[in-house]
């Protein structure tokens, strides 16, 4: 299935992060990140809860603003960047969050026209084929145009998201855990959804996920964190950088121990702690 | 005599006692945190009036929010002013027949109203009615991202959240403080004349002849500033809003309280400047600062 993916066009990356640090509230959560993603690539980003996988992903899109470092997008750096400039590159990035984050207060079709409103002067008219273009592209009838997210189940908030961070037609997608919460058919659902998005369009994307299903079905090269924390002294955040085929002959411990989602010596820990708290 | 190393109280290091120590670091850290949060209200204030003389809010966003604070709150400061007239006529009425000048009581009662307890309930209910579901609509809206979702798309949240509150309550607050001086007169008269059976013409003369335009103004001019600190208090706490369900909880309550508290300081301080102003154009030489 990776054998698919779109060729690298241009020999400058589309992101390019050089020694991101980001602390928060005094603790360091990401230090030293090196990442390069090149154009039309499609990048799994894995590693357990509190690695900083998603603090790096939310620096990508310019929501959160790192310590030290550069995130640069398209050769230029978000962190320099003023507001203005900003908001014209968030033109060229898309978001599908956890939650879909659809607003309440606007039905289905609100929400996905939202992006073209908010930065085309486009008519009535040329909106409503795009909106019903897009919907029927993440598969949802006609009809959810008119309902309210609060209607819709999981699956279908997220193919709304989807069609949503899609509408612009954006050259990075960036994915924040797109099955998590849904059964393993819709999870299936959202991984082709992914891979026809990303045929249909030449887009580049980052997925964030903990599911090893998602991350070798969809991308063509994996990244893993490490939460800081638990490295060794002089350790790189990122145990793995390789391609999803590589991940099972990973010669790290603790990336094999995560593919294979085995607790290894956690369960020691947790007894240690559960015996000092006794104490 | 004891050993004072020995002695729990006293600590051999010359030290202060742990409970001392921790109540000064406890104080210490409060004023950090007050300062530190007046701090982020100041630039969140700074950055959306920096919006609303850069670029119109959203037509659509800013009519769903005049409506809302406007429209949707004027029966209950209507039904609440009328309260407060007829609970001040009540109030006043004892002390005023005993010294046999119950033909002014609508002196009081409409001064009051006018000056100080129709811009005052107004504000209060405001906050109670709008700065909290502002504060909690706000706030789940942070909880679940919909709030970085703006700002992935391009908008930016406080221009397009911020600003339409902050105009609602600034601009209609005016038009609900009216409404709560005409419903408390209204109040204070139908208790008075037709209950208590005070003169109509006399309680009539008497309030036009005491209540002067500069009373309406000054209380519409307080309550434009009690507008102003409801939406950005409330809108603050809501961008502020901690994780889950208790947060938006605490969100809510924070804002009514912070809205609530600030509102009766200014109120103070408004009423000590537009005094001042009132004597001066007035009554120079009678300052009583």
């Amino acid at each position: 299935m990776n054998s698919e993916q779109p060729p690298v066009k241009s020999e400058q990356p589309l992101v390019d992060i050089r020694r991101l640090r980001v602390d928060f509230a005094g603790q360091t959560v990401l230090d030293e990140i090196d990442l390069e993603i090149p154009r039309g690539q499609t990048l799994a980003i894995i590693g357990e809860s509190g690695c900083g996988k998603t603090v790096l992903m939310k620096s990508l899109v310019g929501l959160i603003r790192p310590t030290a470092g550069s995130v640069r997008f398209d050769g230029r750096d978000l962190i320099t960047m003023n507001d203005l400039e900003l908001t014209r590159t968030r033109r060229r990035l898309g978001f599908v969050f956890q939650n879909a984050a659809l607003f309440d207060s606007m039905n289905v079709y609100e929400n996905v026209a939202f992006p073209i409103r908010q930065h085309e002067s486009a008519t009535e008219d040329e909106i409503e084929p795009r909106v019903m273009q897009h919907l029927t592209e993440v598969g949802l009838p006609p009809e959810v145009a008119w309902k309210r997210p609060a209607e819709l189940s999981g699956g279908m908030r997220k193919r709304v998201g989807l069609a949503r961070a899609m509408i612009l037609h954006p050259e990075l997608l960036v994915y924040d855990e797109p099955t998590t919460g849904l059964d393993p058919i819709m999870s299936d659902v959202i991984n082709e959804l992914i891979l026809a998005t990303r045929r249909r369009y030449p887009v580049t994307s980052v997925v964030v996920t903990h599911d090893m299903r998602t991350a070798r079905k969809v991308a063509n090269r994996v990244v893993m964190f490490y939460p800081r924390s638990r490295l060794e002294r002089g350790e790189s955040q990122v145990l793995f950088d390789g391609s999803p085929s590589d991940l099972d002959h990973a010669e790290d411990r603790r990336v094999r121990q995560f593919v294979r989602g085995e607790a290894g010596e956690r369960i020691d820990e947790l007894m240690r702690r559960k015996e000092a708290l006794n104490v | 005599m004891a050993d004072v190393a020995q002695h729990p109280d006293i600590d051999p290091s010359g030290l202060p006692p742990a409970g001392w120590s921790s109540w000064v670091s406890d104080w210490g850290s409060m004023v950090v945190d007050g300062v530190s949060t007046l701090g982020d209200i100041t630039i969140f204030a700074w950055r959306m009036f920096s919006w609303m003389f850069t670029r119109l809010p959203p037509r659509g966003t800013t009519l769903i929010n005049f409506y809302q604070v406007g429209v949707l709150s004027l029966p209950v400061v209507a039904i609440t002013g009328t309260f407060i007239g007829m609970v001040l006529a009540v109030q006043s009425y004892r002390q005023f027949h005993m010294i046999g000048l119950e033909n002014r009581l609508g002196v009081v009662i409409n001064s009051s109203l006018v000056r100080e307890l129709g811009p005052v309930l107004a504000a209060t209910m405001l906050a109670g009615r709008v700065g909290s579901a502002m504060a909690a609509v706000l706030g789940t809206m942070r909880v679940t991202e919909q709030i970085d979702a703006l700002t992935t798309m391009g908008a930016d949240p406080i221009h397009y959240l911020v600003v339409p509150r902050f105009l609602a309550c600034l601009l209609l607050i005016p038009a609900l403080t009216i409404m709560a001086d005409f419903m408390g007169i209204v109040g204070g008269y139908f208790y008075s004349v037709v209950v208590l059976g005070i003169d109509h013409g006399a309680y009539l003369q008497n309030s036009s002849e005491y209540v002067s335009g500069f009373d309406l103004f000054s209380g519409i001019f307080k309550s434009v500033f009690f507008g102003g600190i409801i939406a950005i208090v409330s809108c603050y706490r809501g961008f502020h809003c901690e994780p889950g369900a208790e947060g938006v909880g605490n969100a809510a309550t924070a804002a009514f309280v912070m809205s609530f508290v600030l509102i009766l300081a200014v109120d103070l301080v408004l009423n000590i400047l537009l005094d001042a102003v009132y004597y001066q154009l007035w009554s120079p030489g009678e300052l009583p600062l």
